[in-house]
């Protein structure tokens, strides 16, 4: 197996600790404003995906990728199975051939493209796109405009993302089951946004792990903070 | 809350076996999936029409398989959407290379899951169309909201699309009349009672025996508004009223209607709103050709109704009016 199969097999397990972890927070946040079953479904879901790569026979990257996102697909019911598992399929031809800092910024793209064309939604909607878009585009920038080696440059997402996941708080949500509060859904975190920095700052610190460089620790994520350092212009 | 069930986590699973074993001679479940599609789908030289959606709505959708209406239907759990994977097996079930038109409800789950199942089947060369209906009228469709949602306008969609597809029409033809009636209808309901799921064993939310509420859709989910109970013909006037300002239709135009039990009222009831119903139609100078009463797109065991007005043209008419062989609804 290559060492990129090795290292998204590595990273999926560490993902669903994670979530597994968040259970109970994610499904607070998603009792607040929607059905209460992102935690659960989010947990499971990555549990199951731990399982099916598993079962693999020697799979390169790009097939160790898309079937997290065949799993998720099936697994999940509602909306999460398509925007995450559906987008991470359709994002895993950009893998086809190997892991390169290249290929990890054009996967990032199409699953953002592909989670805004299945959901329609925007930034300033209050869902994960508004954690998403900020984080692929500084992944994006750092990498192709910055030159910045990919472990920090993924660390440097997480960043984005955090400030993403604090936008979607005072904010009136416009999409998705929230949207249906109306006023109501002003002043709650989007379980979403939530799980998808969870799911970014988990890839950060697997890809500094392996690739062995130290990054400077990220705030918090439980609780969004807006650093005090401006971002880099 | 008693039920007849054996393990929540079985029920649609079982639920399925015993509609197979009820119609085995028409139809048949996918194996591994909760997808039942005709007996002898795909239909050779026919377009194919499929649905689908959260479980607790029976007859819908399964029970509309059959001729002149659906191909297929795919099961999700109680009161959510089924995933994408079992969207892709009906869509690959049902087509017989003319192509697979999809009827989603305007439920995010639903069309998110019917999308990715169509990128994925149309990899696999399988040519999709999808119509959405969001007949609830009691919903606003604004900027700030996923729009309206889909509910028994769903029915009259499944009909006349299924009518299309057995005259022989391509993919784009049936796609039209699709949305033709989906352009036409809507669709008001209202609860007496809350439905209690069989996962949580207690109503979804709680009214007074003196309260009502009103512009429910179809899973439980709180209405608009919340009333105190009145007569059947205010409430119905209501719910009509609601209807006919939305579709704002001209005097003169012909309608079908339907009165939709949502699970657990007794037809005798249904009955009583008809009559109110055609009676205001008629004051409005709108003309009923086709009345259907009954349960057709239901919440499991809530007691309450909803009211469908779909505006008919000649073409309309005649593929309403053509023959339907399924469990849940038979004309000939």
């Amino acid at each position: 197996m290559s060492g990129a199969a090795e290292a998204a097999i590595e990273a999926i397990e560490a993902v669903a600790e994670r979530l597994e972890a968040e259970r109970d927070h994610l499904t607070d946040l998603d009792s607040a404003i929607g059905d209460a079953d992102h935690g659960g479904n989010m947990a499971r879901g990555w549990s199951k995906a731990v399982t099916a790569v598993a079962d693999l026979d020697d799979p390169d990257v790009a097939t160790v990728v898309e079937t997290v996102g065949r799993t998720l697909l099936s697994e999940i019911g509602g909306a999460s199975g398509p925007l995450y598992g559906g987008s991470i399929i359709f994002a895993s031809t950009e893998l086809e051939d190997g892991l390169s800092a290249e290929s990890a910024v054009a996967f990032a793209e199409t699953y953002l493209e592909k989670v805004q064309d299945r959901g329609g939604a925007a930034v300033g909607d209050g869902t994960m796109v508004d954690a998403l878009t900020p984080a692929v585009q500084t992944f994006k920038k750092s990498i192709e405009v910055d030159d910045i080696p990919p472990a920090r440059a993924l660390a440097k997402a997480v960043d984005a993302a955090e400030r993403g996941v604090a936008f979607t708080v005072p904010i009136r949500v416009s999409k998705g089951r929230a949207s249906y509060l109306g006023w109501r859904s002003v002043g709650h975190q989007d379980p979403g946004a939530t799980s998808t920095l969870f799911i970014i700052e988990t890839l950060s610190a697997v890809a500094e792990d392996r690739l062995d460089v130290a990054v400077e620790s990220a705030t918090d994520a439980t609780s969004p903070t807006v650093p005090d350092e401006e971002p880099d212009a | 809350m008693k039920k007849l069930i054996n393990d929540t986590d079985d029920v649609v699973d079982e639920m399925l076996d015993g509609m197979v074993a009820a119609y085995p001679d028409r139809l048949r479940r996918l194996p591994e999936t909760e997808v039942l599609v005709r007996e002898d789908a795909p239909v050779e030289g026919k377009v194919g029409v499929v649905s689908g959606g959260g479980s607790g709505h029976e007859p819908a959708h399964a029970g509309y398989i059959g001729d002149g209406m659906l191909d297929g239907a795919a099961a999700g759990d109680v009161f959510s959407s089924p995933t994408a994977d079992e969207f892709e097996a009906l869509l690959d079930a049902c087509d017989a290379g003319e192509g697979v038109l999809a009827v989603v409800k305007n439920y995010e789950g639903d069309v998110m899951n019917f999308d990715t199942a169509s990128d994925l089947a149309e990899m696999d060369g399988v040519e999709v169309a999808t119509v959405v209906v969001n007949d609830d009228v009691a919903v606003e469709d604004s900027e700030y909201t996923s729009g309206r949602r889909g509910v028994c306008g769903t029915i009259l969609v499944h009909r006349a699309a299924g009518a299309k597809a057995a005259q022989g029409a391509e993919l784009d033809e049936v796609e039209r009349v699709a949305q033709k009636v989906i352009d036409n209808v809507g669709t008001m309901g209202m609860a007496l009672t809350s439905c209690v799921t069989p996962e949580k064993g207690e109503p979804t939310f709680d009214l007074d025996d003196d309260e009502i509420e009103l512009g429910i859709g179809i899973h439980g989910e709180p209405g608009v508004r919340r009333a105190e109970i009145t007569s059947a013909d205010e409430i119905i006037d209501e719910l009509t009223e609601t209807v006919l300002d939305d579709l704002d239709l001209d005097s003169g135009t012909e309608v079908v209607t339907i009165v939709n039990g949502m699970g657990a009222t007794p037809l005798m009831e249904l009955f009583v709103v008809n009559r109110r119903l055609q009676a205001l139609l008629d004051g409005h100078d709108i003309e009923t050709w086709d009345a259907w009463v009954g349960d057709y797109m239901t919440s499991l065991d809530m007691a309450g109704c909803s009211i469908t007005i779909c505006a008919v043209d000649e073409e309309l008419k005649e593929l309403l009016g053509e023959p339907v062989d399924t469990p849940a609804l038979t004309e000939r």
